[in-house]
């Protein structure tokens, strides 16, 4: 690795003092698992690593069942799957958290860092849009709050000034009847990237039928890409196999994928329309439960 | 503003294998590099240097970490434990007796890593399912043994510490 420079801040505001001074060419360092790399095969144009572990606001995780949950931005994978109210309350995030390369790199791997990576296979982004979460963002000029759907813009671009760091991401308190899942297919079990990933959520009514539902797509577009026409269909659905395959396949005319070394578009398509009807389906058995 | 922000050579400190040491590193140079290269701890091995292969995993303050994918810088004030802590002065671990007699090594490269991962593993869990096992190790690459060896060594043990 080329000469960089490391500072570990211990609060929000010596973060930004440092990454106003230094601008673009200093970037957050959470899990380092995407960063440390990049910079390590000289991919990235950086000099100066600003370490966010150890600023309390980035490493907190809170819920409570009015307000929700707020999940700091460099907490890592493990701290997800392994939190009993995570757990009970947002088990889409847990699938997406435990699928994050292996137990080594979820030793590290953040949320934070998978949303501001901006891959667009980044596998935590559909599920977090599928729970309607917000990005919670600080820079010189003071605080703003994104809904994560607007969050990413292109392929590792996102919305952040050079001045900005992400400090945490908000997800709503699960309404009642809620479930949301996150799956992806990928060529083997584990340690892989999404050929395609689906984040979906529902809720559903008294009379058993979908209130609301959000779908949100990886490696279909360049950026994740959220599909409200998705759920503007499936709301007042009574939920079904066969309702689900047609929420599949209006996904299916929506998504622009390109073909790689991974899968070819029209594989992508077809992915598409299997992994929303499988995602409705197991947010609607967790709903249910 | 109050941070320092480091450029050249710092001084580190942290416990590794249950021993106080400290170091001179400059930010860019990753763990591995510091434990192989200053610190002789050559048992942590370099695959791919990018989080791929499992070979550099050490236990950083209770988790598996990938040494390739930390900055030495990081491992201030931590504790570690490496492939040398395996072994105690009566000799090396049942872990690692077992991979030797149950063939669970060939070229070994990967071995140190295996057995870091597993240790981590039965910390936390001393008694996991063979799906366990599989999906815990599953950024743990060998390009000799396919696997099956590995397995039964690590369920050797785990029936071996039961029963005593
Ligand atoms: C072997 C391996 C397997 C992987 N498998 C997967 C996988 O299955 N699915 C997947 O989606 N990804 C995978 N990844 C990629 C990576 O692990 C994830 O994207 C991870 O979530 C990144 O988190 P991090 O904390 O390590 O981020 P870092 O590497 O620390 O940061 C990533 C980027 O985000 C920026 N950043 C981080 N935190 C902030 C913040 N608070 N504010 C502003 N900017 C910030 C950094 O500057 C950097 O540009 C894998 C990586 C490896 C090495
Ligand atoms: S050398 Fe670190 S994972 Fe391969
Ligand atoms: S024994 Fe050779 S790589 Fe595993």
């Amino acid at each position: 690795m080329r000469a960089i420079q490391y500072a570990a801040p211990r609060s929000l505001s010596d973060a930004v003092a440092i990454l106003q001074e230094r601008g673009s060419k200093a970037r957050i360092l959470a899990g380092g698992t995407d960063l440390i790399v990049q910079v390590g095969e000289n991919v990235r144009d950086v000099d100066t690593l600003v370490d966010g572990k150890r600023i309390p606001e980035l490493m907190e995780i809170s819920f409570d069942l009015v307000t929700g949950l707020t999940l700091g931005a460099a907490v890592p994978c493990y701290r997800i799957y392994e939190h009993p109210e995570i757990k009970s309350h947002y088990s889409g995030l847990v699938d997406s958290a435990s699928i994050i390369g292996g137990t080594g790199i979820q030793g590290r791997a953040s949320v934070g860092g998978n949303l501001c990576n901006s891959g667009p296979a980044g596998d935590t982004i559909p599920v977090l849009i599928a729970y309607s979460a917000t990005a919670r963002i600080l820079g010189a000029n003071g605080e703003r709050t994104v809904a994560v759907e607007d969050f990413c813009t292109a392929p590792g671009r996102n919305i952040l000034q050079p001045d900005e760091l992400l400090v945490s991401i908000h997800f709503p308190a699960p309404p009642a009847h809620f479930g949301a899942a996150y799956l992806r297919f990928i060529p083997r079990n584990e340690m892989d990237i999404a050929v395609v990933g689906v984040g979906a959520s529902l809720s559903l009514d008294e009379d058993g039928n979908i209130a609301t539902a959000r779908i949100a797509l990886a490696a279909v577009a360049p950026k994740p890409l959220y599909a409200p026409e998705v759920g503007y269909f499936l709301q007042g659905k009574a939920p079904s196999t066969e309702v689900f395959a047609e929420a599949g396949d209006i996904a299916r005319s929506l998504v622009t994928p390109i073909s790689d070394m991974r899968g070819t578009a029209a594989h992508r398509k077809h992915l598409t329309g299997v992994l929303v009807r499988r995602a409705l389906q197991r947010a609607f058995e967790r709903a249910r439960a | 503003m109050a941070t320092q922000i480091v450029s050249g050579k710092t001084a580190i400190t942290a416990t590794i294998n249950g021993e106080a040491r400290d170091w001179l590193c400059e930010p860019r140079q990753t763990l591995l590099e510091v434990l192989r290269d200053t610190l002789g701890l050559t048992g942590s091995k370099e695959g791919c240097s990018n989080g791929n292969c499992g070979a550099c995993n050490v236990i950083m303050d209770g988790r598996l970490v990938n040494t390739c994918c930390v900055l030495a810088v990081e491992a201030d004030e931590t504790e570690i434990t490496t492939v040398e802590g395996l072994a105690t002065s009566d000799g090396l671990s049942t872990l690692q007796q077992n991979f030797i007699e149950g063939a669970g090594l060939q070229c070994g490269f990967c071995t140190p890593g295996f057995l870091v991962s597993t240790k981590a593993l039965l910390d936390k869990n001393p008694n996991p399912t063979d799906e366990e096992i599989r999906w815990w190790l599953a950024g743990n690459l060998c390009r000799c043994t396919g696997y099956d060896k590995i397995l039964s060594a690590i369920k050797k043990t785990i029936a071996e510490t039961n029963a005593s």
